[in-house]
């Protein structure tokens, strides 16, 4: 059923009839969706294809090369300061200056993945950790990034369209987010894919195969870097403001628990787990405003904590996903998603 | 030339809260694999802790503090036995999500209760009152913090090297199969070494609370303890305390005679550039892996 007769069948980019009418169903729906309903789930929309953008990029990284990032915020406030200051300073085009910031960040990304290369495990956390603490306090020192108090994106206009509501950027947003995810699935399926995936496995072994490690490490590092400084670039256009401060350490930890809670190694996983954790961020955020659960909340800090911090209460239910997700499904979305199509293919057995 | 000497004592002052944040983390690390980026918030729930008992309970200062560091044991205890040990395959990623994640509980639980406004800890000792040696000055608090920091090193050196106990948790270090084999109860070595990382992380939240005291406090001294524990080389308690120390002077140094402000970055940028050099850290032997 699943088994693969030929190399074309293995890497084609879909592999049936089947699965091209659901993709065309899928593209079909995210066009009309901005038409039927409200201007916060357009926001919302964007704000979570960004989000898949950053966590199928990481997931190239973390899930099939195997190498730990908790910096990518760095990557992303690259990114996102390159557009800007591109377009802003060298009054480049916003379909030039995208592409540059990514590059940009790609570069780092790059400069990063040398000494990435001898490290593992512990030391390489701190090594990326430190990289993004890093970024986000020299942009915060550097005039030509506004310092300390941020910068405004200069009005986006494309050709003769200028995109100044939600609702148009969100088309260019899906056309950019389509293209590069389908970019991923493809890369994982080519040569550059299988050495990623040898790489995770073993590396020692992938290099005496003949897999260039250098080349291969680096190249991860680069590829993952141009994702989150695409992804860092366009969400400077949905907040249409930019601060240091934005890009924390938080911000690198919740893109890695969006791959972790998705699933490590699959595209779907880091569409998933991007779609549930920035769904969750936007809800969490008022959280006293939600149906009933808002006014328990609110009830239940008056008199056992304190009001002014029931915000806090987000961290506590991504910790939760995240540890439960370790704890009970290693796999995350995709595992469960595996697991229920098992069950119904084989059902009633 | 005083203004150097008073640079380098400060940086050891700072240095002594990072390297019992390190040496907490490494003992976690050497015993289990587990890099355990909950450490920090342990310490903020302890001092928490601490600081309810004392201001909205009214114990004194000799029933909070040995209080506090039972609790802290404690703390360690559960989590190791209620979380760590279900994982179901450990890997070293899965084990830092899972401590992040266990990072982001604690800490949401202390900044729901308290809110994000600071707090005064009541403390025996005011941070403010300093003592002179020889025209340097240091806070009574620091050379607290300094001691403090020694005498936790020289204990926990006399334990792992005679006593019973931490023989036992040098070899489920070392080979975990044939430790069990020897009958030694590795579940509850594992255990154990968490309440005792959760005791030494502890005394450095109850050391850096009277300075500041928000729910944020522990992330800087985690990460900088961190940082000097992976210069030392992970494994090496000697090794993380020393890294500690290095990266408390260099700090202020650097902000004394590069700049101020980039003085909080500087000891992530050191790490990169010592890994480079060497992958494993100062005093680690480097370990080649096998296929």
């Amino acid at each position: 059923m699943d088994m693969k007769r030929d190399y074309y069948e293995d890497v084609q980019l879909f592999s049936s009839g089947v699965v091209v009418f659901w993709f065309a169903a899928l593209i079909l729906c995210l066009a009309l969706f901005p038409l039927f309903v409200k201007n916060y789930y357009v926001y919302m929309a964007n704000y979570m294809a960004i989000n898949i953008i950053v966590a199928v990029g990481l997931n190239l990284l973390v899930g099939y090369t195997g190498q730990i990032s908790l910096g990518h915020a760095g990557f992303f406030a690259i990114g996102a300061y390159g557009t800007v200051v591109f377009m802003a300073k060298a009054h480049l085009p916003f379909l030039l200056a995208l592409p540059a910031g990514g590059l940009v960040a790609a570069l780092f990304g790059f400069l990063l993945g040398i000494p990435a290369l001898r490290l593992e495990g512990p030391y390489l956390s701190i090594a990326t950790l430190g990289f993004g603490l890093t970024i986000t306090q020299v942009i915060g020192r550097v005039e030509l990034f506004g310092g300390r108090q941020g910068l405004h994106t200069p009005p986006l206009t494309i050709g003769p369209w200028h995109l100044d509501s939600d609702r148009d950027f969100y088309y260019l947003l899906m056309v950019i987010t389509v293209i590069l995810v389908l970019a991923a699935r493809n890369l994982i399926k080519t040569k550059v894919g299988r050495a990623f995936i040898a790489i995770r496995d073993a590396d020692i072994a992938a290099e005496t195969m003949g897999v260039n490690l250098t080349y291969y490490k680096t190249l991860a590092f680069a590829v993952s870097a141009f994702y989150a400084g695409i992804a860092g670039g366009l969400y400077a256009f949905v907040l249409r403001f930019i601060e240091p401060e934005m890009f924390g350490l938080m911000m690198s930890i919740l893109f890695l628990g969006m791959v972790v809670v998705g699933g490590l190694g699959s595209i779907f996983g880091g569409i998933a787990g991007a779609c549930l954790l920035s769904w969750l961020d936007l809800e969490l955020r008022n959280i006293l405003s939600i149906p009933y659960l808002g006014q328990w909340l609110e009830l239940l800090s008056k008199d056992y904590f304190s009001i002014t911090g029931v915000s806090n209460i987000q961290f506590i239910v991504y910790g939760l996903i995240m540890v439960l997700i370790m704890l009970f499904e290693p796999l995350g979305i995709y595992g469960i998603w595996i697991r229920t199509k098992i069950y119904w293919r084989t059902w009633p057995f | 030339m005083l203004e150097f000497i008073q640079t380098i004592t400060s940086g050891i002052a700072v240095g002594s809260s990072y390297a019992l944040m390190g040496l907490a983390m490494v003992l976690v690390y050497k015993t289990s694999e587990v890099v355990n980026f909950a450490q920090g918030e342990m310490a903020l729930v302890v001092s928490f802790f601490t600081y309810m008992v004392l201001e909205n309970y009214g114990f004194p200062f000799y029933v909070a503090f040995p209080s506090a560091l039972v609790f802290a044991a404690f703390l360690g205890f559960f989590l190791e036995f209620a979380v760590l040990r279900r994982a179901k395959e450990p890997n070293i990623l899965g084990m830092i999500i899972i401590t992040i994640g266990l990072e982001m509980i604690l800490m949401g639980f202390v900044s729901w209760k308290f809110g994000a406004d600071p707090k005064t800890m009541p403390f025996p000792m005011s941070p403010y009152d300093s003592v002179e040696i020889g025209g340097v000055f240091m806070s009574s608090l620091e050379v607290l913090t300094f001691v403090v920091a020694l005498s936790v090193m020289a204990i926990l050196f006399l334990f792992l090297k005679y006593s019973k106990l931490g023989v036992a948790m040098k070899a489920t270090q070392q080979n975990n199969m044939a430790a069990r084999l020897m009958g030694i109860r590795t579940n509850r070595i594992l255990m154990v070494t968490w309440g005792i990382s959760s005791v030494v992380g502890g005394l450095a939240g109850l050391l850096i609370s009277p300075t500041t005291m928000q729910p944020y406090m522990m992330w800087d001294p985690m990460l900088k303890g961190f940082a000097g524990a992976v210069m030392g080389g992970m494994t090496s308690l000697p090794g993380s305390v020393f890294g500690a120390y290095l990266i408390g002077i260099i700090e202020n140094l650097f902000g004394l005679y590069v700049s101020i402000e980039f003085k909080s970055v500087v000891a992530f940028t050191i790490i990169v550039l010592v890994l480079c050099v060497r992958p494993s850290g100062l005093f680690a032997r480097h370990y080649v892996k096998k296929v």
